[in-house]
């Protein structure tokens, strides 16, 4: 069970993480200075409230704009262990699985939640349930391939036991 | 599927991450340091240490795998610098860290932004997976009136589909109204395809192709094009003789009216520029209504040509003379106002027209400050009058 909190249509990576807060953390490697300005230019608590494993429940094309990797790196970094959303940006998408965010893309979530209800995600069967009211809406499960990243934390880690040896 | 890709890009902003990510997963080399291309645009001159240090570990890295198509802070704004530089070529897969890559489509290739992570696979491998995109036509008919430009059509295009109307989708830019459009006016209409949603955006290889890579092209080049009878999963037709300017209004790309239909929206600051409107053909509409005239003292107007090429060129024809002239800051080519981290930030409540493609809250500076996105002309005029101007009326 996780804490839900609920964001808009078109939610884009420059309201996820502001382009003004990349040069640091590109220059420091330090996610946690990510984490604090998260979500900053639409919902200035969201950082010192959002708490671990917090789930984001989002409208259509969420991740939309910058194809900046920091935008997932951000949420992580902030604690947030999935977004559900109705659709999601391509870059955005496939950059989230590569940094081991579950995405998940389900119909008709965002009005049936609110900020502060709790949510359930069974990631192997596809179901999404809105704790204690039995509303239920599924999702396409991911492949397994995806799932194994997800599970390894990342894209990095399986390269890690492929290309390291190959460039040697 | 997995493909070979003939060319990838990264700058300042996000190849320090892509760099990191390389070398995290153990990678040495990369595989091939001529088709890699790196340009520092986004924060130049440096303006924090921060910026200093990424554009240093550029530099490092550019030496270290011996990547000679490394364009430090001199050359201008990575969209243009790359089509510039004879890289992006009809028929080619390339690939760039960040979002408007879509640009290098004007020239008949796919080309779409990636993330950090998909660039580092590609410098260690030269390949990538891709989902094969659905297409979208666009046909475009007639010629564009006076004072009427590319951006106000891509506009126009994005507020009837919205910001997520070719979601994963390749957009193809098709008809005969096409061959009218400028090598700079396709550059625009496909680096803002990806505001929505777009994958990557073309424009099919013609005459105008062909003259743009004459003397320009890095290597020898065999155009593709769709199949006859393609298919496409949804075709819009434009007749450009109809069209009016277009603006965007906050807080999204795809919230677009007719300048006529805004009402009075004064203005605090006009931004010429960025990798959708800082090409020559941007500078000379620009100019023509600003020759002789002074902007409204309550604007800041800044300039800032897309490249180095286009600075020298808008210099030799006097257009750095006439802006100077009606009172604009001139800037060094580089990403400038648009991304509000770098020069040119709004202050809360302030209020931009800008030649860039992104409106979003907070984009160029306080999250209280608003921006409108238009052609260079609606810039010009707008900046003229202190508030968002048709320039068919100037």
């Amino acid at each position: 069970m996780a804490r839900v909190w609920v964001f808009d249509n078109n939610i884009s990576t420059d309201d996820i993480i502001a382009g003004r807060y990349l040069p640091r953390f590109e220059a420091s490697k330090d996610p946690s200075w990510l984490a604090v300005h998260v979500m900053g230019n639409i919902a200035p608590s969201f950082a010192s409230k959002v708490g671990k494993g917090d789930v984001i429940v989002a409208g259509r094309n969420f991740g939309c704009g910058s194809s900046r990797e920091e935008a997932p790196i951000a949420l992580k970094a902030a604690g947030v262990s999935a977004v559900v959303a109705e659709s999601f940006a391509r870059i955005f998408y496939r950059n989230s699985i590569n940094r081991g965010l579950p995405v998940l893309t389900c119909k008709d979530v965002r009005k049936n939640f609110k900020s502060g209800n709790n949510i359930e995600i069974d990631m192997k069967n596809g179901i999404v349930r809105k704790t204690g009211t039995g509303k239920v809406f599924k999702f396409e499960p991911l492949p397994n391939f995806i799932l194994n990243i997800l599970a390894a934390g990342g894209l990095v880690h399986h390269l890690k036991k492929t290309v390291g040896k190959k460039s040697r | 599927m997995e493909a070979k890709i003939d060319a990838a890009m990264i700058h300042d902003l996000t190849g320090p991450l892509v760099i990191h990510v390389f070398q995290e997963i153990g990678a040495h080399k990369v595989w091939d340091p001529s088709k890699i291309v790196m340009v520092s645009d986004h924060q130049v001159p440096a303006n924090s240490v921060d910026a200093a240090q990424n554009h240093m570990l550029l530099r490092e890295f550019a030496s270290a795998q011996k990547i000679r198509s490394f364009y430090d802070i001199f050359e201008g704004i990575c969209h243009q610098v790359f089509p510039e530089k004879g890289f992006a070529l009809p028929g080619r897969l390339i690939v760039g860290a960040d979002s408007h890559t879509t640009t290098y489509g004007a020239l008949g290739c796919v080309s779409a932004g990636v993330g950090a992570t998909d660039m580092a696979a590609v410098f260690a491998t030269g390949k990538l997976w891709f989902r094969v995109p659905e297409s979208v036509k666009i046909v475009v008919e007639k010629k564009l009136p006076r004072r009427v430009m590319a951006k106000d059509l891509i506009l126009k295009i994005i507020g009837d589909l919205g910001a997520e109307g070719a979601n994963y989708r390749a957009v193809e830019f098709a008809g005969r109204g096409m061959r009218d459009i400028t090598m700079d006016g396709r550059m625009t209409m496909c680096n803002m395809g990806v505001e929505m949603g777009a994958k990557n955006a073309i424009v099919p290889a013609d005459g105008v192709t062909k003259k743009y890579l004459a003397g320009r092209a890095k290597q020898r080049y065999r155009a593709v094009y769709s199949d006859r009878g393609a298919q496409y999963v949804e075709t819009h037709k434009y007749d450009l003789s109809k069209l009016e300017p277009q603006v965007a209004c906050p807080h999204s790309v795809d919230n677009v009216k007719p300048v006529t239909e805004i009402g009075k929206v004064e203005i605090d600051q006009a931004f010429l520029g960025s990798c959708t409107n800082g090409r020559m053909e941007d500078l000379v509409a620009a100019a023509k209504i600003l020759k002789g005239k002074k902007i409204s003292r309550q604007v800041r107007m800044i300039v800032s040509p897309a490249s180095k090429d286009i600075y020298i060129e808008a210099l030799d024809k006097g257009l750095i003379k006439i802006f100077v002239d009606a009172g604009a800051l001139v800037e060094a080519p580089c990403c400038a106002a648009c991304m509000g981290a770098h020069i040119g930030i709004l202050g809360p409540g302030e209020v931009c027209v800008s030649s860039s493609n992104r409106n979003f809250r907070g984009r160029q500076g306080s999250p209280e400050s608003k921006v409108y996105l238009a052609s260079p002309a609606t810039v010009a005029a707008s900046a003229i009058k202190g508030a968002i101007t048709n320039p068919r009326d100037v």
